[in-house]
Order: C-alpha cells, then structure tokens, then sequence
C-alpha cells in the first residue's frame, strides 16, 4: 500500500473524466434524440466508452496503488461489452415488433 | 490523494448524477414501453460507472463486487422486459 506518484493520478484523473462525460453524452442523447430507433444509439456511448475509460482508471490506480497488477475491473468490461449488444437486439426487436403490430411503417419481418 | 485527483473524481461523479437524472427523466416521460426499458438499461450502466468512482474515491475494491452484482442483475432484467415486451411473457 504505497502512494501512487503524481503521474499515476494524473492519468486517472483524465480517464475518470473522460468516463463520466462519455456517460453524460450518452444519456443527454438518450433524453435528446427524437425517435426511439435514433435513441437506442445513445446509451452505447456509456456502456463503451465510459465504461472502458472508467474500469482502465481503477486499474492504472490500483496497480500502482497495490504494487502488483490489478485487473479485476476489466472482468466489467468483458461482462458489458458482452452483454449491452444482446439487451440492445433484444429490444430493438420489440420495437420492431410492436411498431409492426401498431401499424406503423417499419420493415417488414424477414423470418418467414 | 492529490487535489487533483479528488476534484477529478468529484466532477465525474457529478456528470454521472446528471446523466442518471436525464435517463431517468427519459424513463418518466416515455413515450413507449422500449423507451422506458432502454432508459432504465442506461439507468443501470450510470449507476454501475458511480459504484467504479466511489471504489477509487474511498480506495476500497468492496466497490468491484457491487459493480458487478449491478451489471448482472440489470442485464437479467433487461433481457426479460425486453422478452416480455416481444412475447407477452417471460419464460416460455
């Protein structure tokens, strides 16, 4: 349990910001954006880029911090990267789905 | 921790908060039920990002396990809304 130099803070810091306004984008554009086929783009820019610049942060800190490698944080950012892209399919079916079934002009099912 | 590095993690938390009250502005206001899903989905990867910045905030890795519990659970149910919405129920 050492004190990280300032360098290592200083990365940290850049990261962690980076992070939260990669967050703050996304949900900006969630709020923003018109239609809900332009707003499921949004929340990807979080659950990439924040989520990536965040988790890499702890890692620089904690490693430097700890002495030895500290990779913990990167299981996160296994679990998201493989997990958003099947809660974003699986919604942009529903959409598709009910958009269909209210009758709006959306393309038509190709599974039959 | 230098000043540096606390006013850092101070400003990001607060971007954080900030985007979770817009997503969850989004989920108030709709207009359909994928709106409401997609945001509470945001909701989730917000709040998990919060539970990372705290973890470095107080230097405690109790804040990872959190993190992960967040991501697992929110995913779960996402998938199942996001099934119930194209199905009318969830488990089949």
């Amino acid at each position: 349990m050492n004190t990280p130099p300032f360098w290592v803070e200083a990365v940290t810091a850049a990261l962690v910001l980076i992070g939260g306004l990669a967050a703050l984008t996304g949900s900006f554009g969630l709020l923003r954006l018109g239609h809900f086929f332009q707003r499921v783009h949004a929340p990807t820019l979080g659950a990439t880029l924040g989520v990536w610049c965040v988790s890499l942060a702890s890692v620089v800190y904690f490693s430097a911090q700890g002495g030895q490698l500290f990779l913990h944080a990167l299981l996160i950012v296994v679990f998201v990267a493989l997990t958003a892209p099947i809660t974003t399919i699986f919604l942009m079916r529903a959409a598709l789905f009910r958009e269909r079934q209210a009758g709006k002009d959306v393309p038509p099912s190709v599974s039959q | 921790m230098s000043a540096l590095l606390s006013w850092a993690l101070f400003a990001a938390l607060s971007c954080l908060l900030l985007a979770m009250v817009l997503a969850l502005a989004r989920m108030l206001k709709g207009p359909s039920a994928q709106d409401r899903v997609l945001a509470l989905d945001c909701l989730y990867i917000n709040g998990m990002l919060v539970m990372l910045v705290l973890g470095l905030t107080y230097a405690s890795s109790v804040y990872f396990e959190a993190a992960l519990l967040i991501a697992l659970f929110g995913f779960v149910g996402s998938v199942a809304m996001a099934k119930f919405l194209l199905r009318g129920e969830v488990i089949e």
